[in-house]
């Protein structure tokens, strides 16, 4: 047993930020990793950071327009704390050494991005989020702060008590996948769940194969609420092929969107006559495949973006990592003709509820980065938030888990923040399918501290073993059903009967789940158990995505709804929640905070 | 033949027999292992007919070992037959290979888009990233095997730690003189230098270049081509000072620094991120050398 005051599961930039935090807080940490943290998915980011830097720009813009892109479901005392942090985090990065691009004078260069009123996204080239992620990991290497890699975590040691906010987290048990053997971690004062995105649940996506969104699915088991799940972004710009990203950078710099008659489809149907295609992500995303559902799509498929205009040079110096990509992933010059893009799954603005502190309602439990939702992005992600998100309330979930001084947080967490109560729509069956075999956390038999690790590691053990030594179903095909269905009925554009299919697969998915098992018995480096392991909470989570989805009546943000066609902020002015109660997932609702220091009135969004 | 799995079925079936579930009575187990059976051989079948009706297979040799499992402890290599579609990488067939035939096929891969640098492999007698990698520019049939001068773990993955540990010898971490005072101020860099270090903060840590490396094969302790690399992006960085960049020098000069380089260029010729590895590794030696001089 490894025992820590701080753990960090994830070693992301959200991980890397809270460890950092953690340790010059004085707290003893580690960091608990599926991978090696330079393997990260924060890695894969291209295009920038946003904070509000130039005197002319202000927090007050920053947060004003990240409120606004979020079509009003943010919650101001989130938005603003972020919008208020995020300056001094692009400096204490730059102050690391971070290889960010510069001005003539020296300056880190910003550049426009999607939904900002001022260009405030300052970046690395086209690999913003590489860089971030290296020069984090020197810092963590520099503190000598202990790193566990290649530990995938199977499960939370939470104890069970009745009330979810009486529950404690003592610690994580994980599978050591090169040795096989199942390890125990306690911490002493709190866990950090940086697990990334969750990705994996559809089949094209920005996403990296490890992003199967473990931390969502074990917080949500231990009985931590998931967050308006039902807000998926897909990035306008993907390519056809593998899904691999194509920066908002693009056309940040100058970047043209073309259908197959060669027009400026954002300009010429109307879609965004102010911003075209600066508009933000959900309105690109839905004209592009407007254009192709009414045959004006390339091959069916795809839209044209075109930077060739920019010149040899600009590209070079802004953009080079694009060329790369596409030349590698399409085969196509970007110099020399534009490149093929489509809508993919590329962020989850849901997730784990926690306040302004990273904290969730179980005390000793934290979460931060994209498996958060301290609802910043509300139903629509501004393109340059993630990154400042998971330094700011990366570093504040590490510092307040280390025993912190803070401000009480304003953003009220757990069952008790209940305003509404929520039905699952009729005719759908969802949750455990046995849950009398299912170990839910609530069973009496861990309420004590000393033995909750231990007792968790005795049955996560059990459950490898029993993953291992049976025969049964392999788990790609379980996978592979779960990916085709979402990106069939839970895409751009959601229809009532769609979501219903997608429920009832993902149900038949949990019929077959439970006959699963690994076959391959090795006990080193067995991923056939890893990814059987990560299946289940793929299914949990394509679950959750689609009940709040099914449920949330109206159009906002990235949620398009063909029988809603509007906003309707006289009921919908609310967080979607689903906890995990005994097996069964229960849906209520609680209020969006739209005052903080400032008051935010919604508005129409129009770009 | 060429349609066909020429895998043998070396592996030993696991004959214990399957723990009693909680719950389920000996009826529904047999139903579902039944379906699991059936599920298995349509899997097997649709794959099949995949490549059959795949305009074009083609044909990876792929390196298997793993020292937990009787029948798998002798190093082989399976021979699989994918269906090819245009734009296929190497990573593309593994993935297929794995999910269509054999799920113990074992291989480390993340982003699939050469940033994560998890899948360097040694493919038709080089280092290269799985993922990054057409199949259609590599002749046939395609052998892949794990990093040579590597510990193999299992299958295609290797033993990372040493070259971890080399990246971490040479402080890899930014130590600026000073910082600047005043609030929210940047420590400025001119656009010039940061040119001058862009290239060398572009690796992945994929381990290709230490792999590819003779000396790196013959002398454990080098430091190698990517963690001198590392080295140049912070000596180089007008940000850190001279005394700084005094004691990089110096980490570097030992004796199994830079001077072990015997500029044979395999390092660059393999980086996936075309970073100028050995040019890198000559410019560290001439600043030592001029260092040296000084104290003269």
């Amino acid at each position: 047993m490894h025992e820590h005051d701080v753990l960090v599961v994830g070693a992301g930039g959200a991980g890397l930020r809270a460890a950092i935090a953690a340790h010059e807080a004085g707290a003893d940490v580690a960091m608990v990793t599926k991978l090696h943290p330079v393997r990260s998915h924060t890695g894969a980011a291209e295009g920038g950071i946003n904070a509000a830097l130039h005197p002319e720009d202000s927090w007050e813009l920053h947060a004003y327009d990240t409120m606004k892109g979020s079509d009003y479901l943010g919650d101001a005392p989130a938005v603003e704390t972020f919008a208020q942090d995020a300056p001094d985090e692009v400096i204490q990065l730059e102050h690391w050494g971070m290889p960010f691009s510069r001005e003539e004078d020296g300056t880190v260069s910003q550049r426009p991005f999607g939904g900002l009123s001022h260009p405030r996204t300052t970046y690395a080239g086209a690999e913003t989020g590489h860089h971030l992620l290296h020069t984090m990991y020197e810092q963590v290497v520099k503190r000598g702060i202990t790193v566990y890699e290649e530990q995938q975590v199977l499960d939370l040691a939470v104890t069970d008590h009745d009330d979810v906010e009486d529950r404690e987290c003592h610690g994580v048990v994980a599978y050591d996948i090169a040795s096989g053997e199942i390890q125990g971690y306690r911490a002493t004062n709190g866990v950090i769940l940086a697990t990334g995105g969750p990705g994996q649940v559809f089949d094209h996506t920005t996403n990296a194969v490890a992003n199967t969104g473990d931390g969502y699915a074990m917080a949500y088991r231990a009985g931590v609420p998931l967050e308006d799940m039902e807000f998926v972004q897909f990035h306008p710009t993907t390519l056809p092929s593998t899904g691999v990203l194509i920066s908002e950078g693009v056309r940040g710099e100058g970047g043209i969107l073309y259908n197959d008659n060669e027009e400026r489809l954002m300009f010429e149907y109307g879609y965004a006559n102010n911003d075209g295609e600066l508009a933000s992500r959900d309105v690109v995303s839905r004209a592009e495949l407007t254009e192709v559902n009414e045959g004006r799509g390339i091959e069916d498929e795809y839209v044209h973006l075109d930077m060739r205009h920019l010149g040899e040079e600009r590209i070079l110096d802004r953009l080079e990592n694009i060329l790369h990509l596409a030349e590698d992933f399409e085969g196509v010059d970007g110099l020399d003709e534009p490149m093929p893009v489509k809508p993919g799954q590329h962020y989850q603005m849901g997730g784990v509820e926690v306040d302004e502190n990273g904290h969730t309602c179980i005390d000793g439990l934290y979460a931060a980065g994209e498996v958060a939702c301290v609802s910043l992005h509300g139903g629509n992600r501004l393109g340059g938030n993630a990154l400042p998100e998971l330094l700011v309330f990366g570093a504040r979930a590490g510092k307040h888990a280390a025993g912190g001084d803070m401000k009480e947080a304003e953003i009220q967490t757990g069952p008790s923040a209940e305003s509404e109560a929520g039905e699952i729509p009729d005719g759908v069956d969802v949750g455990a399918v046995d849950a009398g075999s299912e170990s839910v956390a609530a069973d009496g038999a861990a309420v004590d501290a000393g033995t909750v690790v231990e007792s968790e590691v005795q049955r996560q053990q059990e459950r490898v073993d029993h993953l291992l030594e049976d025969e049964g179903v392999n788990h790609a095909q379980v996978r592979d059903d779960i990916q085709q269905t979402m990106t069939a009925n839970v895409n751009v554009f959601r229809r009532e009967e769609n979501l219903k299919d997608a429920l009832g697969d993902i149900r038949e998915a949990r019929e077959r789940y439970r006959h699963v098992a690994a076959s391959d018995p090795s006990r080193t480096y067995n991923t056939d158990l890893m990814h059987t392991m990560e299946t289940r909470n793929i299914i949990d989570i394509a679950e959750a995505i689609t009940v709040g989805a099914l449920a949330r009546e109206e159009f906002r943000g990235a949620h398009w709804r063909e029988q809603y066609q509007e906003r309707r902020d006289d009921e919908w002015l609310k967080h979607t929640m689903l906890a995990w109660s005994d097996g069964n997932p229960r849906l209520y609702y609680k209020p969006v905070l739209l005052e903080g220091e400032k008051e935010y009135e919604p508005k129409e969004r129009s770009y | 033949m060429s349609t066909q799995i020429e895998q043998e079925q070396t592996e030993e079936q696991t004959e214990a027999e399957p723990a009693e579930e909680a719950e389920q009575s000996p009826q529904d187990r047999r139903l579902s292992e039944k379906k699991a059976r059936a599920e298995a051989r349509e899997r097997e079948e649709q794959a099949r007919e995949e490549v059959r009706d795949a305009d074009d297979t083609v044909r990876i040799k792929v390196f298997r070992y793993d020292p937990e499992v009787e029948g798998k402890s002798e190093p082989r290599f399976d021979d699989f037959s994918v269906p090819f579609f245009k734009g296929m990488t190497v990573l593309d067939a593994l993935i297929y290979a794995r999910d269509h035939y054999d799920s113990s096929l074992t291989f480390r891969h993340s982003c699939r888009q050469a940033v994560c640098g998890s899948d360097a492999l040694f493919v038709n007698g080089q280092q290269r990233l799985g993922c990054k990698t057409q199949m259609a520019d590599l002749e046939g049939p395609v052998r892949i095997e794990p990093l040579p001068h590597q510990d193999v773990v299992k299958d295609l993955v290797v033993d990372m730690e040493h070259f971890y540990e080399q990246m971490e010898a040479v402080e890899p971490y930014f130590q600026p003189d000073e910082l600047p005072e005043g609030e929210r101020e940047e420590q400025r860099q001119t656009p010039e230098n940061r040119e001058k270090v862009k290239m060398s903060t572009r690796c992945i840590w994929c381990g290709a270049c230490m792999s590819s490396c003779n000396i790196a094969a013959g002398d454990n302790e080098y430091l190698g081509p990517a963690a001198i690399n590392k080295a140049y992006r912070f000596a180089m960085d007008e940000r850190e000072g001279e005394i700084q960049k005094e004691d990089r020098l110096e980490i570097i000069e030992q004796e199994h620094g830079v001077w072990r380089c015997q500029t044979q260029f395999s390092c660059t010729e393999v980086c996936p991120k075309d970073i100028p590895l050995t040019e890198h590794i000559q410019e560290l030696k001439r600043e030592a050398v001029k260092s040296n001089l000084k104290f003269w």
